[in-house]
């Protein structure tokens, strides 16, 4: 096979990797301050997906810009889940929280099937076969403006922690609960928020995520998986991490389904998650904690 | 021994248990064949979640991808039974070993390099996954086509080949339950109970007076895969057929937690109480939605997701502890 292809598919498999990067950057921000994982992750990914698609549908709204409200939507499902639901669950112990998740999932699932039922469905936008061509490289339209899409929303993201006074005092949570309790910070309500924020995150890259592939309502669970492998290999709790682990995985899922079968792809997501596991648990990016 | 195992039951638990047993014993002669299907699925998912307690429940060793030890002992046993036709029994002989090495490895990488917490439980998850893919690709067996065991129409009961009727497979699942029960209970009042108990408890303290937490963390794991691996056997024997979507699916191993987290995590009933309230509850409402005439794709476990939900909001440690207290078992000190 000629070099092109490898450097198209590698670059098809960046792109797409950056919006599971986003995804995974929603699930790293709520294990990061809360310290709950989302196992329910993948399927909000799905609920924003079915949203951007009966918007499209409807309304002929381009998955793109709709990704602004999408996330607004989703902030406020993930906002309402920690603040009704997970904040009781805080101080449980681990699988009384997955627990917790796995009930709100099943749910998802299902309330998704019986509303859309179990046919794939998907977006065909204007621009959906276009391409660019950069030299030898070739690269489709939707892929590219997802993958600057969440370059954007994670710059975003970036800013609002560096910066701003709710994302400092959230950090300030995830750095030291007690301390922040001391200065007088509402720790619930910054993990309501949190939550919601990670949630928002996964709102944009499922908006993305329909112009790129199809949804089913089973694709939640797998995407939860992918979420972790990306999490865990990039570092949990570490945002760069997290955009890193989803390049990483993007590529290497892309290249194995070129250099063995697709169906095999995801081994080589889980190969890796377990190697990093074993010699750096604490994620590439990640900060070793004792 | 038998006295030690016996001491601290009081005489209205014994009573409970015996009519218990009574029950179940002859409950096949009461039933109809769509209930003994029923009653084997509980047991069955009593047994295995019996099984997952060791780690979980005792050790306090978080594993989600429990599958992968189901999926090992059937393949294991099914592929011995359709190329060389060694039957189920000595096929036990092959898979719990099998189970217990996958386990091992596990175990070792995750405890030699300190994988713990949620990190370990994506770690067995991870391992299941790579199994379900890699068995998708085993031409050997069936790759993602399916394996199938032969099947004919049985009059006898061929308990050897475990060929036969339901009612075979209800006294076999029967006798695993118990014997699983037994086994724990076992497990439960001798030392190596009280070093997992305390490190669930207090890993760190744990090894500090001296008890070999990686040895018996090991062990855990070892003895929760090799018997999770005889209910993989048993799956293979019932069903008749195996896929890696099915067998070795993150949905499979939640669905085998489920029983011991509901019905009471680290206790010997809650496994079985578990079992018993969710399948009942998910049989009765497919009964339920079908009188209403509601029964579209996915309603049933969007009522199930919503009484998960609501118990484990309501009662953190399970069913059986709360159980436990309404009936006073516990003998007063």
């Amino acid at each position: 096979m000629p070099f092109e292809i490898y450097l198209n598919v590698a670059v098809s498999g960046l792109l797409t990797g950056l919006v599971y990067g986003l995804m995974a950057l929603g699930l790293s921000v709520i294990f990061g301050v809360v310290r709950v994982v989302n196992f329910a992750h993948g399927e909000m990914m799905t609920i924003a997906m079915y949203l951007a698609i009966v918007l499209f549908q409807a309304l002929k709204l381009d998955p793109l810009i709709m990704m602004v409200p999408i996330a607004g939507a989703l902030f406020a499902l993930g906002y309402v889940m920690q603040a009704g639901l997970i904040n009781p669950f805080v101080d449980r112990p681990e699988h009384s929280q997955f627990m917790l998740l796995v009930a709100i999932a099943i749910i998802m699932v299902n309330v998704l099937l019986l509303v859309f039922g179990p046919d794939a469905r998907s977006v065909q936008t204007s621009y959906a076969f276009d391409s660019f061509a950069f030299g030898p490289i070739i690269v489709d339209a939707t892929k590219l403006y997802a993958g600057c899409a969440a370059i954007i929303v994670a710059a975003a993201l970036f800013a609002f922690f560096k910066f701003s006074f709710v994302g400092k005092a959230i950090r300030a949570c995830a750095d030291n609960y007690t301390g922040a309790l001391v200065v007088g910070l509402n720790v619930k309500r910054l993990y309501a928020l949190t939550f919601g924020i990670g949630a928002a995150c996964v709102g944009a890259a499922g908006s993305m995520l329909t112009l790129i592939i199809d949804v089913t309502p089973p694709l939640g669970p797998q995407y939860t998986l992918l979420a972790f492998v990306i999490v865990i290999t990039g570092g949990l709790g570490s945002m760069p991490g997290a955009l890193l682990g989803g390049v990483l995985i993007g590529m290497t899922e892309a290249l194995a389904g070129l250099l063995f079968t697709p169906s095999a792809k995801s081994m080589f997501a889980f190969a890796i998650l377990v190697l990093v596991l074993l010699f750096r648990p604490q994620g590439i990016l990640g900060k070793r904690t004792a | 021994m038998i006295a030690r195992l016996t001491a601290n039951v009081s005489a209205r638990s014994w009573a409970l248990i015996a009519a218990l047993l009574v029950a179940l014993l002859a409950a096949p002669h009461f039933a109809n064949d769509y209930l003994l299907t029923i009653l084997i699925l509980i047991l069955y998912l009593a047994y295995t979640g019996q099984a997952w307690n060791i780690m979980m429940g005792f050790a306090g060793q978080l594993s989600l991808g429990h599958a992968i030890y189901v999926g090992l002992g059937a393949y294991t046993a099914a592929a011995l039974y359709v190329h060389f036709g060694i039957g189920p029994w000595i096929g036990l002989l092959v898979a719990i070993p099998v189970a217990m090495a996958c386990g091992a490895i596990i175990g070792f990488l995750a405890f030699r390099f300190g994988v713990a917490g949620v990190y370990f439980a994506i770690l067995t998850i991870a391992f299941a996954e790579f199994a379900r893919i890699g068995f998708d690709h085993i031409s050997y067996t069936g790759g993602s086509g399916g394996f199938f065991l032969p099947v004919a129409q049985y009059t006898q009961n061929d308990l050897w080949n475990l060929r036969g009727r339901p009612i075979m497979f209800y006294y076999v699942i029967l006798a695993l339950t118990i014997a699983a029960f037994l086994f724990c209970h076992a497990l439960l009042r001798s030392r190596i109970g009280y070093f997992w108990f305390a490190i669930r408890e207090d890993e760190q303290a744990a090894r500090a007076l001296g008890i070999d937490t990686f040895r018996y963390k090991m062990a855990a794991v070892m003895i929760s895969a090799g018997m999770t691996a005889v209910a993989g056997v048993f799956f293979a024997f019932y069903y008749n057929n195996l896929f890696p979507e099915q067998v070795f699916h993150i949905s499979r191993s939640i669905e085998l937690i489920l029983a011991p987290i509901i019905g009471g995590i680290g206790t010997l009933f809650g496994p079985a109480i578990g079992a018993f309230v969710l399948t009942s509850l998910s049989e009765t409402m497919t009964e339920l939605l079908h009188a209403f005439g509601f029964d579209f794709p996915g309603a049933k476990q969007v009522f199930y997701g919503v009484c998960l939900l609501i118990v484990v909001v309501a009662l953190p440690d399970g069913i059986w502890p709360w159980v436990k207290r309404r009936l006073r078992l516990e003998r007063r000190a």
